[in-house]
Formats: C-alpha cells, sequence, structure tokens
C-alpha cells in the first residue's frame, strides 16, 4: 500500500516543530524582540500562496475574484517581509559589545 | 518553467535558511548574519515560485507593482517607527500575516483548480479542512492583532473588558468553528465558508479584550504563534514545504515565548488567557490597610549623592522607562557613574515591559553595551553585594510580597531581590499599586527613597546633581 503524501508533509511538519523547538529555546532572552520581527516576516512567506492566487489561473484574465485575493495578500505580505527583516536589521545593529563604544 | 520536484528542493532550501536565520539569533554577534539568510531565503521561496508558475503574462507586472508597493510600506514604516513603538508594530505585522492567510485561503476555496485542489464544489476533502483552518486562525490572528495593537497603542484603554457569559459565549463560538468545518466538508457551500471566517474574526476580538496591559508580553506571543499555524495551514492546503516548515517554526517560537512569558509571571496559560487579573477584592483590601504606613520621599539631590558614594549600581527598568522613553538620560545617568569608577549593570525580569526582551531592544538603542545587562537569574544574587538599585518604572516585578506572602496573587512570581541592596531608588509618580493592582512593600522599607517624578525628568535631573 503507498503512504498518503499528507502524511510525508505531516512528518515534514512534526519534525519542524522539534527543530523549532530547540533552535528557539536557545536564542538568547535579550534577542527576543528580534526573534518576533525575524519569525514575523519570515511567516510571511505565505506570499508564495498569494503569488499562485494572482498568477497561476489562466493568463488572459488578469482579474478575477481569487486572483484580486492573491493581489491583495501579496501587498499584506510584501509590507511585512520588508517592513519584518528591515525593522529587525536595524534593531540588530543596536546591539553592541563594550569594545565598539563608537556608533 | 521549473519541475514541481526542482520547486520543492528550492522550497526545503529557504525553509533551511529560515531554520539559519532563528539559530544566528542565540548570539547578538551571529544574528544579524540570521537575519541575512533569512532575507536569503524568503528571496529563494518568492523567486522559485515565479519560475515555477511561468505566467508572464500583465499578471506579473501588476503581481511586481503590488509588491513593490507593499515593500515601500513596509520599509517606510521599518525605517521610522520608533523603538518604543515595537510592540504595536510586531502585533500590526502580526494582523497583517493573519489576513493574507485568510485571502489566500479564500482564493483557494474560490478558485481550487489552480492550486490542484480539486474543482469548485468539488474541492478534496483534506484540502478543504487544511484551508478552514488556515482561514480561521488567520482570521483569529488579524482580529486578535488589531485589538492588542489598540490596546498598545493607547486608542483603546488597556483595561480588562469582561462581562458575564463571557466565557462561554467563547466555548459556544469555539464549538461552532468545529460544527462548520464538519457542514463545510459535507456541502462545500460557500456561506458556510464565510460564516466560518467571520465567527472566527468575531473569536480574535473577543479573545484578546479581556486581557490587560501587563499581560501584553504572552498576548503577543501567542498570537505570533498563531500567525505561525495559520502558515503552517495555508502551507498543508498549498502541499508547500516551505510554508509547513516556516509555519512551524514559527508557531513553537511564539509557544515558547508565551511559555517563559508565563513562568515568569507565574501564572498558567489559561489563567491569562481567561483575563481579568488584578480585579478581584481581596487585592483591594490590602491596599487600605497599607496606606499608613510612611514612607521616606526623596530629590534628585539625595539620589545623586546617593549613587555618587556607592561603588556599584544596579539598574532596574520597567515599563515606565519606555513611556517616558526615559533611555537615553538613563543611559548619560550612567555614563556619569562609571567615569566615577562606580560598576553599573542592568537587571532585566522577563515580563518587563510589553513584549518579550523590550527593555533589551530599548537600551540598545541608547547604546547600551548588551554585555552590561543581564536576565533575571544571572544578576538576582548580585543584589546582595551592590549599593544602590535603581528602579526606573518597573514595579510587580520587583515586589518582596511575591515571596513572603502566599495569599498574594502574584505569590511565586520570580522577582529581582531589589531589597537587599544596601539602598534602593524607587522612580515612581506615585504610590499607586502596579498592574497587578497590589501595594508594593518595597516601597515602606526602611532603605528605600521614593523619587517622585516622571522617569525622564528625575534622571535628567539625577544628571545635573552628578556634576
Amino acid at each position: 500500500m503507498e503512504i498518503d503524501p499528507f502524511i510525508f508533509r505531516l512528518s515534514i511538519f512534526i519534525l519542524s516543530i522539534f527543530v523549532g523547538y530547540y533552535v528557539v529555546w536557545s536564542v538568547t532572552p535579550s534577542l527576543h524582540t528580534p526573534l518576533m520581527s525575524v519569525t514575523n516576516a519570515i511567516s510571511s512567506v505565505i506570499i508564495v500562496g498569494a503569488i499562485i492566487a494572482a498568477l497561476a489561473g489562466s493568463s488572459e484574465v488578469t482579474f478575477s475574484t481569487s486572483s484580486i485575493f492573491g493581489y491583495a495578500a501579496i501587498i499584506l505580505a510584501a509590507v511585512n517581509i520588508f517592513g519584518g527583516f528591515l525593522v529587525t536589521q536595524r534593531m540588530l545593529q543596536m546591539y553592541k559589545k563594550k569594545k565598539d563604544k563608537k556608533k | 518553467m521549473i519541475s514541481a520536484n526542482l520547486s520543492a528542493i528550492f522550497y526545503l532550501v529557504s525553509g533551511i535558511l529560515f531554520i539559519l536565520a532563528l539559530r544566528g539569533l542565540s548570539s547578538p554577534d551571529t544574528s544579524r548574519q540570521g537575519n541575512y539568510f533569512g532575507i536569503a531565503g524568503m528571496f529563494i521561496a518568492i523567486l522559485v515560485t515565479f519560475l515555477s508558475i511561468g505566467n508572464f503574462s500583465t499578471s506579473l507586472i501588476y503581481v511586481l507593482v503590488f509588491l513593490l508597493i507593499g515593500g515601500a510600506i513596509g520599509s517606510f514604516i521599518a525605517f521610522r517607527i520608533p523603538m518604543t513603538a515595537m510592540p504595536e508594530l510586531v502585533a500590526g505585522f502580526h494582523s497583517l500575516v493573519g489576513l493574507a492567510a485568510v485571502f489566500v485561503a479564500i482564493a483557494a476555496f474560490l478558485n481550487p483548480d489552480i492550486f490542484n485542489l480539486g474543482s469548485s464544489g468539488n474541492i478534496k476533502l483534506a484540502s478543504l479542512i487544511e484551508m478552514s483552518i488556515g482561514a480561521a486562525v488567520g482570521a483569529v490572528t488579524f482580529s486578535g492583532s488589531i485589538i492588542a495593537f489598540l490596546k498598545l497603542r493607547g486608542i483603546m484603554s488597556g483595561a480588562p473588558i469582561t462581562f458575564t457569559g463571557q466565557h462561554y459565549l467563547n466555548l459556544f463560538l469555539g464549538i461552532s468553528i468545529f460544527v462548520l468545518i464538519f457542514y463545510l466538508c459535507k456541502t462545500q457551500t460557500a456561506n458556510i465558508y464565510w460564516s466560518l471566517i467571520a465567527i472566527s474574526f468575531f473569536i480574535g476580538i473577543l479573545l484578546i479584550i479581556p486581557i490587560g496591559g501587563a499581560d501584553m508580553p504572552v498576548v503577543i506571543s501567542m498570537l505570533n504563534s498563531y500567525s505561525g499555524w495559520a502558515a503552517a495551514g495555508i502551507g498543508f492546503t498549498l502541499e508547500n514545504s516551505a510554508l509547513i516548515i516556516t509555519g512551524a517554526l514559527v508557531g513553537s517560537s511564539g509557544a515558547i515565548l508565551s511559555y517563559i512569558m508565563c513562568k515568569a509571571m507565574n501564572r498558567s496559560f489559561f489563567s491569562v488567557i481567561l483575563g481579568g487579573f488584578g480585579a478581584d477584592n481581596t487585592s483591594a483590601d490590602k491596599n487600605e490597610k497599607q496606606d499608613q504606613k510612611p514612607v521616606k520621599s526623596g530629590n534628585a539631590e539625595d539620589a545623586a549623592f546617593l549613587m555618587k558614594n556607592a561603588s556599584s549600581v544596579i539598574i532596574v527598568p520597567g515599563y515606565g522607562m519606555a513611556v517616558a522613553q526615559a533611555q537615553h538620560a538613563l543611559r548619560e545617568m550612567v555614563d556619569k557613574l562609571k567615569k566615577n569608577g562606580i560598576k553599573v549593570t542592568y537587571a532585566i525580569h522577563p515580563v518587563a515591559g510589553r513584549m518579550p526582551g523590550h527593555m533589551n531592544v530599548l537600551l540598545a538603542e541608547a547604546n547600551v553595551p548588551y554585555d552590561e545587562v543581564f536576565e533575571l537569574e544571572d544578576i538576582n544574587n548580585d543584589f546582595a553585594n551592590s549599593d544602590v538599585a535603581f528602579v526606573i518604572g518597573a514595579n510587580d516585578v520587583t515586589n518582596p510580597v511575591a515571596k513572603t506572602d502566599p495569599k498574594s496573587p502574584i505569590f511565586g512570581m520570580p522577582v529581582l531581590d531589589v531589597e537587599k541592596s544596601k539602598s534602593v531608588l524607587f522612580v515612581k509618580r506615585s504610590l499607586s499599586p502596579g498592574y497587578a493592582g497590589i501595594d508594593n512593600e518595597l516601597f515602606y522599607k526602611d532603605n528605600t527613597l521614593m523619587l517622585f517624578s516622571d522617569a525622564k525628568k528625575m534622571t535628567e535631573d539625577i544628571v545635573k546633581n552628578l556634576d
């Protein structure tokens, strides 16, 4: 009997939860705010679904109901991707050690 | 353009890059590199999606334009936002992820063919369940984050909003979600799908309104977690491993942060969610009893004198410092103290502020080197050997009652042992109790000097008096 591909995806999912568990425990508490902003940015990889919704339909129709939802989701996710990574970068630039005191 | 197998491998690569991005955050030195890994992962995922669809008609131009519009808005916000507004920014961003998940789920429901999920009205059962979960969690994330954003921004009162039967209503709505998903699978009717999403929006609002201001660190972490689970739900629908991996990572990350925050307050996750902390009458009685006690108060001159003659000072910042934007003045004060050869360190309680790591970011912004900033368990023993503890904007996290009075609502919460220091300087606007609604015993100790003023103003005055 063949294994349903769903089971493979479920395996990836469960294993990733474990990876996430151990990786996140090793994050230093002083970087918890950047952790939140970067997880925010990467969860916007949902833009992949938005792009499919916008583009994968027939190439003659630019605006269908589903592609409009796709376009809207692209804007939302793009705000998050750019905003999330940039604000994380801005925060991380501020964390300095004692020796390099000069800004 | 490229085969499904090849693109699946690229999605896996971007998932791994996201893991490395989080891994980088284990130390500030590697964190910047980690962020680049994250950006690379995102770039690969987007590029591969374009190539695998291979549609280069006018639609692509629209997609790129919308991508740039969103990107421009995001960049603008990222550069302009003040660091003190970080909690509401994160809450706002969570709401966008949630709404994007809802939109993608709607698009998948309306046009299942393009996602290979079957045809409209005849969607595969598993996909239908997955997209329902993705849409419901996304909707809860969206409306919950909006409420959190409004509360953090001060547009909506931070006080818990409760009404009778609230929990039963939530329970009823929660059950109705499952019933709706069940009927959706049987009938595939669009109206059921819309009501499912509408009820989920409503649940998100109901979940967050009873939660008060100081519980916000838990709420933000929880919403962070939800946004991850929503992404994972959509990932299952789209059969996309990058989304599944990322969703799982973000989901567990948010869950761990919620756990850390709850533990730091010695509260169970459910008691936070059910809300209404500090509204009980027992704590009000206590306030009345202690009103008579004498309090020593001083001014900036006394504080400066005490600190000048100290050999070690520990600073305990809290939400009040963020509100008053006192971090720069504080840093100036510390510089002056250090010039006089005084050892200065910072002690941070995990729930200080409105989100995990809030104080650390503000201190970093004020150019405080991160190796002078310590977490609760690393510094708590040092209070006994310190001359001055300077509490600025923190309250409940220093209350010794948590260690002594089993009846106190915060009993058992890990607190900073501020009272062990030779003298305590407490910058606060008034004697009013903190968020937990209980009096702080520390105010009435012999070695405590209260400095009644705005945190920023007091710090600036102390700086003047240190010369």
